[in-house]
Order: structure tokens, then C-alpha cells, then sequence
């Protein structure tokens, strides 16, 4: 069955029965493997994305469900978002599996609450299990992003670029 | 690369299948094995150093990156002695050889032990030395000038004259100049980057941006995905399936036997997951274990206390006349009776098991976070026919391992490889485990009891101490048996200073035959010795009416433990005085992998769970490279362990695993996880482990926080009962 949505801001269409979870259709037939499968039931967080501006579970969304709503997944953000911006300077992910879900997490909490406390934080991330305990980075980063504000420059902007120009580094790694 | 696939000759199939199947056989090492068929192109700076023509260094890692930060370190140890400008710096896994990427400590290619950074210490250290060398000597030739009145300092060479040239000017000249044999290495008094928190991760960003490639994220051109159908038991084989459902299902291409059950290959995810719901399997489970997991307990508590005597004893350290234990204990004497009791737990990575490979005759490619590349290369080998040399392994990150990766039969890519096998015609095939094929498929840490009798001395301290490990082996059948009692069932205990301070000790181990898969879990033997013998300390101490810090002071005192005293006091000093109020403190010291932990745990019961606050960590591992991802693992071991010591736990009925996703598994969340202060012991020694040495220290030290709190001993884990 044919089904257009609207991805990133962007309209696709994609070819996939009307039950398939969000997630596999992300992956498997757009190529966009940001997003990630960890529990197949919305227990770990790792494959959350945004519908219409609130973290969804994409793992367990079909998309029957999701009609003409916005989605946005991680590389949707862009890479310079200033969640991500704060990621890197906390040196957040050490896996790194769980952290597009972390950062999507996170920046629906930040948008709709500027300064979270330690429990809004609790609450809002709590869903989003990461097995490499990243936990206070990840409390130290949503801070920080929500005391920075918009994208600013950052100490790891000159390895970035390095990283960048060194394409087929497997650091960088991007999908084929 | 590859060179051409060759008939192997008698001498190396006898040992391919010696060593997969069975013993090691002796004079020939897995890289000497290795050395036949692999074809890795080298340039002029060796193999773990290349160098662009605008001066951007490649590190090769040699190792798994799955989380522990060793593309940093690794890298940062090159940069420092090659002088490298360290934002022009990158990293890659190195392909699969032995020869050239085998783990000095294992000869195998293989991240385990916590030795990426360790053993690697003098080998890249040369490394860079040895390509600074050359940048030398090559602006020396050019500038017609003396080597010594060169200088070299963020990827530029410069000469007192003022003359400079960067590594990408200098780089076609020095590759000429003969790659030298002997090399000064730094004075690390003068490291500039090595122990600086300029060492930060390479992958921070790739990783926040969703680029970061795992297997589960590789794509290749006409690749199918397979999931595959595992018996409910371990041991179990296929009896008969039927496949027509599954067929039926839109966008499966094939489904067919295997040995560990019945692949389902399908052009994408969603599909071979349907087909498999589509799919019936009749299992003979004649040889599968069909025990419990409360059974295996029990039978484990029965070796223990000698209930049951079919298991043979092997003594790990005796000294002196046990028998005095056997006495009945004179007025005033002091003894302790204990008996702890583990469960089997999951490694429970975030990404689950997956692998990709294709087969074409007698080539294999394989793309995946493979953790053991050695491995992973023979038991290919041996599934194809082929030289392992033939066995191509482009090693990618990988979402967490915890030990779990790296397994001697490589469970999943050996899986992997047989469909890939039978697709055949070089078509790629993706396996993926769903989260319940992860959690079911075994390999965990094995079920463990320990029990104890230790008995005091007048002045309170351990007279004699009696001691019973009944465990799995992890090792036994292995390539790699351990001479003697399986050192990973014992480690800890073994060697553990409380012990050399006891002057009558009676260790021993024994390890009954189960058939559920076991292997090492991040800390291995760790994850039990440090909970029983720091635990076991405090309630001693206790008896003996003696502050538990003081008592560990004078135990270490007696063994001449002077490494873990000195983190012991670095803990106390940088936890001050007293705890915040409402928390009771616990603490705990353990030595792994070369290092030394000592952490002081703050606690308070909620609802009669364990909250667990402030937890000050100190550690001595030797030269800290990056102080930076050492005090990340130790955040990050402290949860690891503290989910398993609070939640973690896996339990057989009938021989069937209960649990299948985080909704029966419970896991450290957000809300649960502590603020972990690191402090690192400056020390001039090479570095030792930190990717697993935070892991098991902290059990012990909540444990020891309700011993003070409620005066009662924790002999089971988890706290939290499901």
C-alpha cells in the first residue's frame, strides 16, 4: 500500500502495509537508520521520534497511525541542535545506541519546558533506558542546553571538522 | 583485502578445527594461524598509523569500540608520541588480522580483560614515535640540519632557523626515510596530551547525530534480513517445521534449517519477523536442559555445603590446618557463617545481537561489532571450508557488549554465516536478533554461590578462613581452558589481601556441569568475589566491633595492599566527613584488571528499595591517558553494576528463560542512577583496566551501607526481588 508522510519536512511516499511500525519503515525502506530498534515494545526509548512535535515510540506506531502528522526523527534535528551541541561538549554517548532516542527525549522536553528540574528531567527521561549509564551526562547536558539556548560555538567544533573532512573514517560512518 | 583463497594445507585445518573445536594446540598461537591468507596493505608508518597528504593521522584501532572509549585513548597515546595536532586526528577499526591487531595479552584479535588501552601502551607509543622519527629525519634531509635541532609539535616539524613544514608537506619525504628499529619514547612527565582532558571521544558527535553506524544500521546493495526460530530450551534441536504460513507471508524469500533452528530470510525486518509468527517448529529436546534455574541453585547451595559430593573439589589457596574451623568455637570466639547466592544475568546491550555476511564460494565478508575478530574468523572458517584468512571482517561500532559480543562458539555471526552460507552467491544477509531472541539466547553470567566460614583472632581479625565457590565454568571446553582452577570462577577471592592477611586459609572450587550457556559479564568472576569478600569485611568488622574503613586499613596493612589502601584514603578524603543527611554510607575496595576501585556509596531505603546518591569512586589505573572517559566508566560501570545488584536477574522454569524484554528484565533507569564523583590516583605506572572495574564495586558498598543501616546482611542478589 502506498502512503505519503511527512518526514523531516519533507513529503514521502513509501510502499509498506498499513500496520508496519513507524520505525522499520524509517529504516528499512527510507534509509533512515538514526532512529533505532532496541526493545520492539516501548520499553527502551531507543526508537523515539517526534509526531507532531511529541515523542512517540516509533517501534510500536504503526503507520496506519500516523496519517499527515509531522514526524521528525534524529537527523531531522540537523546535527547542530543545540541538545546535541551539549551532548558533545559532555561527551554524553559512549555506545551512543540509545542516544538519538535520548536526544529526541530531550528536546521535546526542553520545548515545552525551557528549564527542566532533576524531576521533570526524571519524568520525561525515564523511558529512555541507556545500558552504558550515561545518566548524569545525559542530567548534566539537558541542563546545560537549556542554560546555552541557541546553537553557539563549542570546543569539539574543530574535531567535528576534522571528522568531517576524513570521509570513510568509520568514526563518522555514515550509512550506506 | 584479501589474497586469493588457497588450499590450506593439512597442518593448518588440523589446527583451524583444533582450535574451534576444542584445545589449543600447543606451539601454534591464533596469530600464527591467523598469518595464512590474510593480506592487510601496510603503509610506510606501520599498521596502525596512516597519515593523508593534508597531515589528517588515522589511528587503527585494533580493538572494539562498544562504548569504553578506546578510539579515544588508543588514539591519543599515537598522537602524543608522533606530536600530532590532536584535532586532526581520527580513528578506524582495524580490519581482522592476528598477526598485526592480535591483543598482545590473548595473541588472538580480541577486546576483553579491560587491555585495550594496557596492552596497546608500548605498542603505540612506538608507533608514534617511530612516524615522528621519520618526520624528523626527513625535514633534517630537507633543511640539510642536525635531527637534534628539530622540534616537532602539533603536526608541524620546525628547526631552531625558524624553518617549519607540516606533517602533509613533509609526508611524501618521510615515508621514504626507513622506518627506525630503535625509538626514544617521551618522559611521560613531558606528555602534553596523554592525561589532559583534551583526550575527549572522536565519536561524540557521530554518535549524537544518528550517523554513527552500527550493524543493525548497515545496508547493503540486494541484501536480504534473516531472523531466525531458537529452541524454547537450551540444547534443543529441530525435530520438524512447517513452513508454508510463513512462506505466505509478503516480502519472505526463504525458510530453512539451520543448527540452532529455523532461519526466516526476508527482504526486510518487518516481514521475516511475521513470517517467523507464521512459522510452526516441533523441537526434540532429548538433550536439552530442562532444569530450573532455582534447581540449579539449589544444587549449587547442596555442592557448597557438602549436601552433595558428586562434583570434585579443586583447592585455589590453602594454608595452614583448616581443621581449627571445624572446632566448636571456644567462649569469646568470634565466627561468621555466610552463604551468597547470585543469579544468571543478561548482558542486555542496547542493540541486540546481529551480524551481516555474505558467502561466495570460499569468501566470506562480514560487517558487524564483532568483539572476538579471531573468532569470529575461525568459526566462520570452519561453517565455509575456507582458510580464516579468507574471512574478511570489517569491524563497526557496536551498541554495548558488556562481554557479551565475544563468545567462543561466536554464537550470532557463526549463525549468521550459516544463512548467509546457504543464500550463497555472495548475497549479503542481515541477521537480527529481536530483543527476546537477545534476553533468551543464554550466555550469561553464570549462577554462583559462595559459602564462607571465617573465624576471628582475639584481636578481631581473620584467624582462618574457609571458603567454597560453586560456579559454571566459563572456560572449561574453551580454546582457552585455564591451567588450574578456572581463574574467571575464582579472581578476587583469589588474591584478595584479606585473604593474604588470614594466616589459615581453605579456597576451593567447584564447578557442576549445567546446560545453559554461560559466559563473562562485564567485571566476570568480579561480579560475585568482590560483593562476597567486601561484604563479608564489613559484617566481620561488625563482630569485632571495629569501624569498617579502619579494619580494611589494617587487613591491608598485614597483606601489604598498599595500592588499595592509598585509594581507600582518597575515597575517605574526597568524601569528607560524614554523609548529607538522611543517607548511610557503605564502602567497598576491589582490584580487577590491574586497577584498583574503592568507592564510598551513600544509600537510604525507599519503600524498602535501595536509593543509592552520592558515590565517591577513587581509582588507580596506572597512567590515566583520558581522565575524562575514566571517570565516564566509572558513571557508567557503577550503573552497570548497580542495575544488576538492585534488578538484575534471570530465571529457567522448566529449563525455559522467564524473562524476554526490558518489561521482565528490569534495567537502571534515569530516576535510579547515581552522581558518581570520580577521583584518579596519579600514579607513573602504565595504565591498567577501566572499562570494567567500576562495574563491581558498588553492590558490595549499598550491601554494606543496610549492613550499617539495618544491621542485616544481603546473602542474595538482586535487592529487589521481581
Amino acid at each position: 500500500m502506498a502512503v505519503t508522510l511527512d518526514i523531516n519536512g519533507k513529503p514521502v511516499a513509501v510502499q509498506a502495509s498499513p500496520d508496519t511500525p513507524l520505525l522499520w519503515v524509517l529504516r528499512d525502506e527510507l534509509g533512515l537508520t538514526g532512529t533505532k530498534f532496541g526493545c520492539g515494545l516501548a520499553q527502551c526509548g531507543a526508537c523515539t521520534v517526534h509526531v507532531d512535535g511529541e515523542p512517540r515510540r516509533s517501534c510500536v506506531t504503526p503507520i496506519e497511525a500516523v496519517g499527515s502528522a509531522k514526524i521528525t526523527t534524529i537527523e531531522g534535528l540537523g546535527g547542530g541542535h543545540p541538545v546535541q551541541q551539549a551532548w558533545v561538549r559532555h561527551d554524553v554517548p559512549q555506545c551512543g545506541y540509545c542516544q538519538s532516542g535520548q536526544i529526541m527525549s530531550a528536546v521535546a522536553l526542553l520545548e515545552r519546558q525551557a528549564k527542566p528540574s532533576d524531576e521533570d528531567i526524571d519524568s520525561a527521561m525515564s523511558g529512555n533506558i541507556c545500558r552504558c549509564g550515561a545518566y548524569q551526562r545525559i542530567r548534566a547536558a539537558i541542563k546545560d542546553a537549556a542554560d546555552t539556548g541557541p546553537p553557539r560555538g563549542e570546543p569539539h567544533a574543530d574535531i567535528d571538522a576534522a571528522i568531517v573532512a576524513g570521509s570513510g573514517a568509520t568514526t563518522r560512518g555514515a550509512g550506506q | 583485502m584479501n589474497a586469493p583463497f588457497k588450499q590450506p594445507t593439512r597442518r593448518e585445518v588440523v589446527v583451524a578445527s583444533a582450535l574451534v573445536g576444542g584445545a589449543l594446540v600447543v606451539g601454534c598461537s591464533p596469530a600464527d594461524l591467523m598469518s595464512a591468507g590474510s593480506d592487510v596493505e601496510i603503509g610506510a608508518f606501520g599498521p596502525f598509523i596512516r597519515i593523508a597528504q593534508d597531515g589528517v593521522v588515522t589511528v587503527m584501532n585494533k580493538h572494539q569500540e562498544m562504548g569504553q572509549g578506546n578510539h579515544a585513548g588508543l588514539a591519543a597515546i599515537v598522537a602524543e608520541e608522533l606530536d600530532a595536532d590532536w584535532t586532526r586526528v581520527l580513528v578506524e577499526h582495524a580490519p581482522a588480522n592476528a598477526k598485526l591487531y592480535g591483543n598482545a595479552t590473548a595473541g588472538a584479535q580480541l577486546t576483553g580483560g579491560s587491555s585495550a588501552i594496557s596492552n596497546s601502551w608500548e605498542q603505540l607509543r612506538k608507533a608514534g614515535a617511530g612516524a615522528r622519527a621519520m618526520f624528523v629525519q626527513a625535514a633534517a634531509n630537507r633543511w640539510n640540519v642536525a635531527v637534534g635541532e628539530i622540534t616537532v609539535k602539533d603536526s608541524v616539524v620546525s628547526h631552531t632557523s625558524g624553518k617549519t613544514a607540516t606533517f602533509g608537506e613533509l609526508l611524501a619525504d618521510a615515508a621514504k626515510v626507513p622506518a627506525p628499529t630503535d625509538v626514544k619514547l617521551k618522559d611521560p612527565k613531558t606528555f602534553t596530551l596523554i592525561g589532559t582532558d583534551r583526550v575527549r571521544r572522536k565519536d561524540a558527535q557521530a554518535k549524537s547525530d544518528g550517523t554513527a553506524r552500527y550493524t543493525q544500521d548497515v545496508r547493503l546493495p540486494d541484501m536480504l534480513t534473516a531472523v531466525v526460530a531458537h529452541a524454547p530450551r537450551f540444547g534443543a534441536k529441530v525435530k520438524s517445521f512447517d513452513a508454508a504460513e510463513a512462506k505466505k507471508v509478503a516480502g519472505v524469500v526463504a525458510v530453512f534449517e539451520i543448527p540452532t533452528g529455523v532461519a526466516v530470510v526476508a527482504q526486510n525486518t518487518y516481514a521475516a519477523r511475521m513470517g517467523r509468527e507464521a512459522l510452526s517448529v516441533e523441537w526434540d529436546e532429548d538433550k536439552a536442559e530442562k532444569r530450573g534455574s532455582a534447581a540449579i541453585t539449589q544444587l549449587f547451595k547442596d555442592v557448597a555445603v557438602g549436601k552433595n559430593t558428586e562434583t570434585p573439589w579443586e583447592g585455589f589457596d590453602q594454608r595452614g590446618d583448616a581443621t581449627v574451623l571445624d572446632a566448636a568455637p571456644k567462649a569469646g570466639e568470634q565466627v561468621l557463617e555466610a552463604t551468597y547466592e547470585f543469579p544468571y544475568l543478561a548482558h542486555a546491550t542496547m542493540e541486540p545481537m546481529n551480524c551481516v555476511a555474505s558467502v561466495d564460494g570460499a569468501k566470506v565478508k562480514m560487517v558487524f561489532g564483532s568483539q572476538g575478530q579471531t573468532l569470529d574468523q575461525l568459526n566462520a572458517a570452519k561453517i565455509v571450508g575456507c582458510l580464516p584468512g579468507s574471512v574478511e571482517i570489517e569491524t563497526i561500532f557496536a551498541g554495548g557488549s558488556f562481554g557479551r559480543r565475544a563468545n567462543f562458539p561466536s554464537d550470532y555471526s557463526a549463525e549468521c554465516v550459516h544463512i548467509a552460507k546457504k543464500v550463497g552467491k555472495g548475497r549479503p544477509v542481515k541477521l537480527v536478533w529481536t530483543r527476546e531472541d537477545d534476553m533468551q539466547a543464554g550466555y550469561f553470567r553464570p549462577i554462583t554461590v559462595h559459602a564462607l566460614k571465617v573465624k576471628l583472632d582475639k584481636d578481631g581479625f581473620p584467624a582462618a578462613w574457609r571458603h567454597r565457590i560453586v560456579t559454571q565454568s566459563i572456560m572449561k571446553g574453551s580454546p582457552m581452558p585455564s591451567k588450574g582452577p578456572d581463574q574467571t570462577a575464582i579472581e578476587g577471592t583469589a588474591g584478595s589481601p584479606y585473604l593474604k592477611a588470614t594466616p589459615i586459609v581453605d579456597a576451593q572450587l567447584a564447578l557442576p556441569e549445567v546446560g545453559v550457556p554461560v559466559l563473562w559479564w562485564r567485571s566476570v568472576g568480579a561480579t560475585h568475589t568482590a560483593f562476597v569478600m567486601e561484604h563479608t569485611i564489613d559484617q566481620l568488622a561488625l563482630k569485632a566491633g571495629k569501624d569498617p574503613i579502619e579494619y580494611r586499613k589494617a587487613l591491608y596493612a598485614k597483606a601489604g595492599a598498599e595500592r588499595h589502601l592509598a585509594v581507600l584514603n582518597l575515597a575517605v578524603e574526597k568524601a569528607g566527613p560524614k554523609a548529607a543527611a538522611g543517607w548511610t554510607r557503605g564502602v567497598a575496595v576491589h582490584e580487577c584488571f590491574g586497577s584498583v576501585v574503592a568507592q564510598i556509596a551513600e544509600v537510604k531505603l525507599e519503600n524498602g528499595t535501595p536509593r543509592v546518591g552520592r558515590v565517591v569512586t577513587a581509582i588507580d589505573c596506572g597512567v590515566a591517558v583520558s581522565p575524562d572517559q575514566i571517570a565516564a566508566q566509572m558513571e557508567g560501570g557503577t550503573c552497570y553494576g548497580l542495575s544488576a545488584a538492585l534488578f538484575g536477574e534471570v530465571t529457567l522454569t522448566d529449563g525455559k528463560v522467564d524473562q524476554s524484554n526490558f518489561d521482565t528484565y528490569r534495567v537502571l533507569r534515569i530516576n535510579e542512577a547515581p552522581t558518581v564523583e570520580t577521583h584518579i590516583l596519579p600514579s607513573g605506572n602504565p595504565p591498567s583496566g577501566v572499562g570494567e572495574p567500576g562495574t563491581p564495586v558498588i553492590a558490595p558498598a549499598v550491601a554494606n551501607a543496610l549492613l550499617a543501616l539495618s544491621k542485616t546482611a544481603t546473602t542474595r542478589l538482586p535487592f529487589v526481588q521481581a
